[in-house]
């Protein structure tokens, strides 16, 4: 198995866009950056939410703190994978009562999410809890909608998404393709 | 294709055989991209890299620190560094091992490795039940054959044994087809100690090649000692063990120095690693009289003042102040030994995530 791509989807200029759009949406529907916390998933949510906390600082001039999340721990399908791999979490301290924004690369089974919001909840009680991510790719098995939405892409379930990040790749893109 | 696989029992392993090691899994290498050309290469590569991976997840055994190796040393070590960090939340459990059950069978008395192993557990969501043969079937007499069949009649999903006689541990893993983990045996091995030495002497020190510990005291008897030499080895650190003549085994591993003047190992150490004076021995003629042993092997405050200025100070519990370590020195900042009890939560959460958490285990 290993990934064969098809096509991209997504450039890095097309990224760069995305990511200011969706900072301009968080500030927009939070009415500015006070009370906000990013979460990365890991492993490429995290480069994400630190380049949206960029946007964020360039449009309001305001530091928003930015966590790590390792979800390996809240998986629902530990026994499906070999040996899995434990990353640290770090998430700001006191979460009470702030606008939490969960950032991930791809949404697909929704699965991520929900054990992301797990863990959150383990650490506090955000006020709201939001879901901002690059690409959409449908085929959801939970009752999860994200908030920003970098862009749609209908999909097949046998097609992948692979998300590319300088920080993690050394290029940004988005590409489709499949399994082989 | 016959089933069971030649050479494998009913579960796909290797029978027991004291004489054979255990299979030393091939190395995870790193695969990387490649062009189109050396594409069918890399898939190739990376096709053996995922088998052996799941080689790794398919021992769900640990019985000594040699049933590892470096790799996975480090990717315990690893994985406990982000357990020390679930261990700093408001709700310190984590849902990973939910529905599983873990037993502790302890055959010797013991607090801080039956505790440690429990709260690990019960951290990670799984049911712990708590077994002591002083309150059990074992004082009218139940052999531990029967009482390790009535575990697996029960569905359990893994054994912490601890147990007076040497390879107990080994026994149950071939009577038993659930995870195994050794909590000491006898004067044998006690691989989640020596796990989480290094990794205390890892967070304290930074890295651990090339670090010089010195083991002091009752080696012998000292199961801590024995798994230690071996983990720090491997680890590419410098050994010694300083002990009196009458209180080494007769044999030591090879890249073991062997010294009887504490005073002289002193200053060359970054670790000096007390073990306990078992009351039991105090009498038994292995020393002429507890205030020798004192005045020539333990660790006071001028001894220490005599050891390098960062020297770290470990001891496995519980102390006997006064007689192997001074009552000042376990109090110094340079003694670890809280930590060492704070990273065997971590450790031991390690291990059972391991061993319990990916795939293989909930068979």
């Amino acid at each position: 198995m290993g990934f064969v791509p098809k096509a991209k989807v997504m450039e890095e200029e097309d990224i760069r866009r995305v990511v200011r759009r969706i900072a301009h949406e968080i500030v927009e529907r939070n009415k500015g950056a006070a009370d906000l916390i990013l979460l990365g998933i890991r492993t490429r949510g995290v480069p994400l939410s630190e380049r949206i906390a960029k946007a964020i600082a360039d449009i309001e001039g305001v530091e928003v703190p930015v966590g790590r999340l390792d979800i390996t721990l809240y998986r629902d399908d530990l026994h499906t994978l070999g040996q899995p791999v434990v990353k640290e979490t770090y998430l700001p301290p006191d979460m009470d009562g702030k606008n939490v924004v969960i950032v991930d690369d791809v949404l697909y089974t929704g699965r991520s999410v929900r054990a992301a919001m797990d863990a959150i909840i383990d650490f506090g009680r955000p006020a709201t809890i939001q879901l901002a991510v690059l690409v959409d790719r449908g085929h959801r098995e939970l009752p999860i909608r994200p908030d920003y939405v970098g862009k749609n892409l209908p999909t097949s379930r046998e097609e992948k998404v692979k998300v590319l990040l300088k920080e993690v790749d050394g290029e940004d893109g988005v590409l489709i393709g499949y399994e082989e | 294709m016959s089933f069971p696989p030649p050479g494998r029992d009913f579960y796909g392993r290797l029978p027991f055989d004291p004489m054979v090691p255990p299979p030393k899994p091939a190395r995870v290498r790193e695969v990387t991209g490649g062009t189109r050309k050396n594409r069918a290469a890399t898939e190739k590569a990376r096709k053996y890299q995922r088998e052996e991976v799941v080689e790794l997840a398919r021992r769900r055994h640990l019985l000594d620190v040699d049933d590892l190796e470096g790799e996975e040393m480090e990717h315990i070590l690893e994985t406990a560094r982000s357990f020390s960090e679930v261990m700093r939340r408001p709700i310190k459990k984590v849902p990973s091992l939910r529905g599983k059950t873990v037993v502790n069978l302890f055959y010797e008395p013991s607090t801080r490795t039956r505790l440690s192993f429990e709260v690990a557990a019960k951290r990670l969501s799984a049911d712990v039940l708590n077994f002591t043969a002083s309150t059990s079937s074992v004082e009218k007499g139940e052999s531990l054959k029967d009482t390790a069949l009535t575990l697996r009649a029960m569905g359990v999903d893994a054994v912490i044994v601890r147990h007076p006689a040497a390879g107990a541990p080994w026994l149950l893993r071939r009577w038993l087809d659930v995870c195994v983990i050794n909590a000491g045996d006898g004067m044998h091995a006690h691989p989640t100690q020596a796990l989480l030495d290094l990794f205390t002497m890892r967070e304290r020190l930074g890295g651990l090649e090339g670090r010089t510990i010195a083991y002091v005291g009752d080696i012998l008897h000292s199961r801590v000692a024995r798994s230690g030499f071996k983990a720090c080895l491997a680890m590419g650190m410098r050994v010694i063990a300083v002990a009196p003549p009458t209180l080494l085994p007769s044999f030591v591993p090879p890249g073991v120095e062997v010294q009887h003047d504490l005073d002289e190992v002193l200053p060359r150490c970054d670790v000096l690693y007390i073990l306990r004076i078992q009351k039991e021995r105090q009498t038994e003629g292995r020393f002429p009289s507890l205030q020798e042993y004192v005045s020539l092997y333990q660790l006071n405050m001028e001894r220490l003042g005599k050891a390098r200025p960062g020297v770290l100070v470990m001891h496995p519990g519980p102390m006997n102040r006064g007689v192997e370590i001074a009552s000042e020195v376990a109090d110094a900042p340079h003694a670890a030994i809280t930590s060492q009890v704070a990273a065997g939560v971590a450790v031991r959460m390690a291990v059972l995530f391991l061993l319990l958490g990916s795939g293989e285990g909930g068979v």
